[in-house]
């Protein structure tokens, strides 16, 4: 219930920043630089004195609007992927999980930051990236739920009473193996914003100025010695919304036991 | 007087179903068992008699709780023990033999360690006399070998074996043959009788099958809903009165009729393994015609190959004037129609997030037939009413699965069904409703049944023809009557002998 | 051919074809996909000040002017000889740069695969050994929560409380085991999150299985049966993570480094990133994927050795 509702905040914050803090993201009051945590800003201040609240408000827009980009990326192609190779079987299985293979090889942050490097540094291309480099793993995942579906006796049962190819994937095979996808998909999530802000933290995001979550623990990173907060407090609300989806993917998959 | 073995008094166990929410599991059950004395404890699935088992083993899982009532081992009262105190009393005042011997021993460990475990000075030399006194032969092998390297009845041996190597006074066995099959089931249990006599140690059995019971026990005790119901109660009646082997054999019906599903020299080969070797069968019109053999026979890979779910490697079969084998996907649909299939378990062979209604119509929205009234139609034919048809098979007990399977079945109006085991899952009193059911069916639409099964007892009472399997191959073949009163191969007496309950 | 012959060339096929997959999937990226690759190996703010003429020379030392798979046969042959070029940066042939630096990332990572083994084992056992819920509870939860904090927020928090408030440890190098502390424990909790659950996971199913049953029947005790039975089944399955358990430590490792400025692959890895040298990043990746191929080969060669099960069906022929 507590995990719902970190995540309804965080995507309020995403949605309609303004509604939750009344400071800019941009705009600093350069006298104020790195006030403490306070009533008046509960994040504190960075270095120009702007409110570190509202950039962690205005953040979470740039975080998991790429987020939820890598991971439609993710998901629609390697359930995609997953799907056509656990059903098909045979040598279109075979070519597709040797292909699978190769990019599993490669670490996902490390082809993330790759695919980043030759398409040029922007959040968009940082979704992109996320995206692209977790389709092998989605499609493994995916591959093997499909395969225990159609093992299943009531798959077998649909081919007897003459149902269709087509009619037992779509009616059978595509709902069952989602279920425990969807789970997985909200697991995903997680670890989407981790790559993500990852990625963001190590220069490859938005342009300074812009709020973004790895980007706002990295500006702080350099006075973490005498001002903790400016990276900590920004990261903590982080891990918040990633511990969130774990919790909520834990529970899915209780559900659908 | 001599003490007790084992006397449970009073017994009940509850099971947590929600926060401050307990059910019953065993309400007030009482048994005593005495030295040298073989009780059978005889129960359907929810009975209880699992759970009261591990109450009396105390190993209750974690959301269990005992109530009240006490269990006394030789007169020293053990209920309120913790896991260390009843680990001395594990082992060497009762020893335990579990339901499934393929999950029960230890897979990466040789056997002779596990069961010089059990043994208590930890001796090679008292382990291997253990798997002696279990009725195994060459012991050095045995002792040697990971447990995949046994088959199923060696490795319930070495399960007995260890229950023996606590010299303890008692031994409970839990559904100690229901995995194996029944020629294995009968010299395990007739090892067991053995051994009652030979140590003067008592045994309690827990099983299903009243027939099991019948042949061996001192006492039988019935259990039903939590509690030991007496001989005179109804539902003791219902039992005996389910039991195959008191039911009367089917009327046998006239030979001849149409051949309307034929089998020519059936080959199936799986890598090295001759899985069918050349299998010929002919299903007549309107009759039953059992497929009977123990696991590995093959009967299951030969009902995958008459359903079109598996390609033979060589031979034909014929539905009618139809060639099955070389069918392409569209032409197949076609025979579907008249060929349908029921799985042996009806737990997995109805998709859980489909309706009754749903599951029902699926064939007739696959050939594109209006549904409508002939769900409800087909619901009646197998005796369940309208209120069914929103749910969901989480919500169907085994029976009514089983049920709904075969009303998904006739929909299309098929000939012939093909049922795979469709009975072996359920508990005795429901898969007497069902075979009457499917006799019934088989009266008012002239179907045609291929009936797979490893129970001859069942055989008798529905089947026409039987043909019996074993490694592949076809051993007998013939008219049921004929073949089960007086069979001609050594092998198909043998399975006769190894039914249980028929010695009455 | 006998069941194991045919399995381990299987396997090794397996393994070399990732290798010359990964060799080729990064050609296309770095040499083929960009419009203009001579431009990658410049620096973005300095690329319109540099004359045609120039590009032209680098352009022809590289390789760019002839047929792509032409180029790509030669980068392919050279990379069989452990020639991946020189980086662009420093000049230093790509090969020994790698190797400078390899050490010390080594000596971080494989001390930090230990400790999250230990940790991973130490939480999925205590699990399984205690009979109270709320810390079972308890200590199921945390390895979802080492997953969910991301490294450089773990390392910032690491480096705040044990250098800056108790000034236990150096902060920043790498000198002596002194500094190494933080950013194993940095590197650690990530890495054993993973392996933690899927323990978890597998000795609570374990623990259910039927010759536990048998254990506790014989008079077992729970420490007895945990550490003769369980322990071993439970453990196999944490082999078949082993590939993505370094691709944890390989990610792992370029943030710690980075933020603990250390010197190692992972930080290098980043440099050669940020300043597009695409020869080093190009021997980088191939060298990664050619260790996770040669990891995943190691666990499918020897997990038949430790399931008799596996070795048996190997043996008597059957594909696995």
């Amino acid at each position: 219930m507590l995990s719902w509702a970190v995540v309804l905040l965080a995507v309020g914050w995403a949605v309609a920043p303004h509604l939750f803090t009344s400071y800019s993201p941009f705009a600093g009051d350069a006298t104020a630089s790195f006030a403490p945590p306070s009533a008046d800003h509960w994040f504190g201040t960075d270095r120009l004195g702007r409110d570190l609240y509202a950039r962690s408000v205005y953040g979470a827009r740039t975080t998991l609007t790429a987020t939820l980009l890598a991971v439609l990326i993710a998901f629609g192609a390697g359930a995609g992927v997953g799907l056509i190779a656990g059903f098909a079987g045979g040598v279109v299985d075979t070519a597709i999980m040797r292909v699978v293979d190769v990019f599993l090889a490669i670490p996902s942050l490390l082809l993330a930051m790759v695919l980043v490097s030759v398409l040029g540094y922007s959040t968009n291309n940082i979704a992109l990236a996320v995206g692209v480099s977790s389709i092998a793993s989605f499609a493994r995942v995916m591959r093997s739920q499909v395969l225990t579906v159609v093992h299943q006796d009531y798959v077998r049962a649909a081919y007897g009473l003459g149902v269709s190819r087509l009619g037992v994937l779509a009616r059978h095979v595509v709902p069952n193996s989602l279920s425990s996808v969807v789970a997985l998909a909200a697991l995903e999530v997680g670890a989407g914003v981790l790559a993500v802000a990852s990625l963001g933290f190590l220069g490859y995001g938005a342009p300074p100025p812009q709020p973004e979550w790895g980007l706002l623990v990295a500006e702080g990173r350099d006075y973490v010695a005498v001002h903790p907060w400016a990276s900590i407090l920004p990261g903590l609300a982080l891990a918040t919304v990633v511990i969130a989806t774990h919790r909520i993917s834990t529970s899915l998959r209780r559900e659908n036991r | 007087m001599t003490e007790s073995l084992l006397e449970i008094t009073d017994l009940a166990v509850d099971y947590r179903t929600g926060r401050r929410t307990w059910t019953p599991a065993v309400d007030g059950v009482s048994l005593h068992v005495d030295p040298g004395e073989f009780v059978s404890l005889v129960g359907e699935s929810g009975s209880g008699k699992t759970t009261l088992i591990q109450g009396a083993l105390g190993l209750l899982p974690v959301a269990a709780r005992i109530r009240s009532g006490t269990v006394a081992y030789s007169g020293v009262d053990v209920t309120g023990f913790n896991d260390r105190r009843m680990a001395l009393v594990r082992g060497t005042y009762v020893g335990f033999v579990p339901q499934d011997p393929n999950t029960s021993l230890n897979p990466v460990r040789r056997v002779g360690a596990q069961v010089q475990e059990a043994v208590p000075e930890k001796k090679r030399e008292a382990a291997l006399e253990s798997l002696r006194l279990a009725g195994l032969e060459d012991v050095e092998r045995v002792f040697r070998s990971y447990p995949h390297e046994l088959s199923g009845g060696m490795k319930q041996r070495a399960l007995i074996a260890i229950a023996l190597a606590g010299q303890p006074k008692i031994i409970v066995a839990d559904e100690p043959t229901s995995a194996l099959d029944v020629t294995v089931q009968k010299r395990i249990l007739d090892h067991l009788v053995s051994l009652r006599e030979t140590l003067g140690i008592g045994i309690l059995l827990v099983t299903h099958d009243l027939g099991v019971a019948q042949d061996r026990s001192d006492r039988i005790l019935v259990m039903n809903k939590g509690r030991i119901v007496d001989e005179d109660h109804e539902y003791t009646r219902r039992l005996f009165a389910a039991n195959p082997a008191r039911q009367p054999a089917r009327e046998p019906r006239p030979a001849g009729g149409r051949v309307v599903l034929r089998a020519t020299g059936l080959t199936k080969e799986y890598g090295t393994l001759r899985a069918l070797d050349g299998v010929d069968l002919a299903v007549r019109e309107g009759t039953t015609h059992a497929v009977v053999g123990e696991s590995g026979a093959g009967k299951s890979t030969l009902a995958g190959i008459l359903a079109g779910f598996a390609k033979p490697g060589a031979g034909t079969v014929h539905v009618g004037d139809r060639e099955l084998t070389g069918l392409n996907r569209k032409q197949l649909r076609e025979v579907r129609r008249d060929l349908q299939y029921v799985f042996q378990n009806p737990f997995t062979s109805l998709d859980p997030r489909f309706t009754v209604r749903r599951l029902i119509a699926e064939p007739l929205r696959a050939y594109q037939l209006p549904a409508g009234d002939r769900v409800t139609e087909l619901l009646a034919a197998v005796s369940l009413d309208e209120s069914f048809l929103d749910r969901l098979p989480a919500q169907l007990s085994g029976g009514q699965r089983q049920r709904v399977a075969i009303a998904r079945a006739l929909a299309l109006r098929p000939k012939i069904l093909v049922l795979d085991e469709a009975v072996s899952a359920l508990d005795v009193s429901v898969q007497d409703q069902i075979l009457k059911l499917l006799t019934r069916l088989q009266d008012e639409r002239g179907l045609s049944y291929v009936f797979v099964t490893h129970d001859l007892g069942v055989v008798r009472l529905v089947a026409d023809d039987v043909t019996v399997m074993k490694d592949g191959a076809v051993v007998e073949n013939g008219p049921a009557a004929c073949v089960l009163r007086d069979p001609e191969h050594d092998y198909t007496r043998h399975l006769l002998d190894a039914i249980p309950g028929v010695k009455l | 051919m006998t069941g194991v012959a045919r399995y381990t060339a299987l396997k090794v096929g397996r393994a070399l074809f990732v290798v010359w997959a990964a060799f080729t999937v990064t050609f296309v990226l770095l040499f083929v996909l960009p419009a203009d690759p001579v431009d990658l190996l410049f620096d973005p703010a300095e690329l319109n000040a540099i004359p045609p003429e120039v590009k032209e020379q680098v352009a022809a030392n590289y390789g760019f002017n002839e047929p792509v798979i032409l180029q790509y046969l030669n980068r392919l042959g050279h990379a069989l000889t452990g020639d991946f070029g020189s980086s662009v940066q420093s000049g230093k042939p790509v090969t020994g740069a790698i190797l400078e630096v390899l050490p010390s990332t080594l000596v971080l990572a494989s001390a930090a695969l230990v400790l999250a083994t230990l940790i991973a084992f130490g939480i999925a056992l205590a699990a399984t050994a205690t009979r109270r819920t709320w810390l079972r509870d308890l200590l199921e939860s945390l390895p979802s929560g080492a997953v969910s904090v991301p490294v450089f927020l773990s390392g910032i928090l690491v480096l705040q409380v044990f250098s800056f408030q108790l000034g236990w440890f150096p902060a920043f190098g790498d000198q002596g085991w002194r500094s190494l502390v933080l950013p194993l424990i940095t590197l650690a909790i990530p890495v054993a999150g993973p392996i933690a659950q899927l323990l978890v996971r597998s000795f609570t199913t374990e623990f259910a299985a039927g010759y536990v049953t048998t254990g506790w029947a014989k008079g077992g005790t729970r420490g007895g049966i945990i550490v003769r039975d369980v322990l071993r089944n439970a453990s196999l399955p944490a082999l078949t993570i082993a590939g993505v358990t370094f691709g944890n430590l390989i990610a792992g490792s370029v943030i710690t480094e980075t933020v603990f400025a250390r010197r190692g692959l992972g930080r290098m890895t980043q440099t050669a990133i940020n300043t597009l040298d695409v020869p080093l990043v190009a021997g980088i990746v191939v060298l990664v994927a050619a260790t996770f191929a040669v990891i995943n080969l190691i666990v499918d060669l020897i997990y038949p050795l430790l399931d008799p099960r596996l070795r048996a069906s190997l043996t008597a022929g059957v594909a696995p």
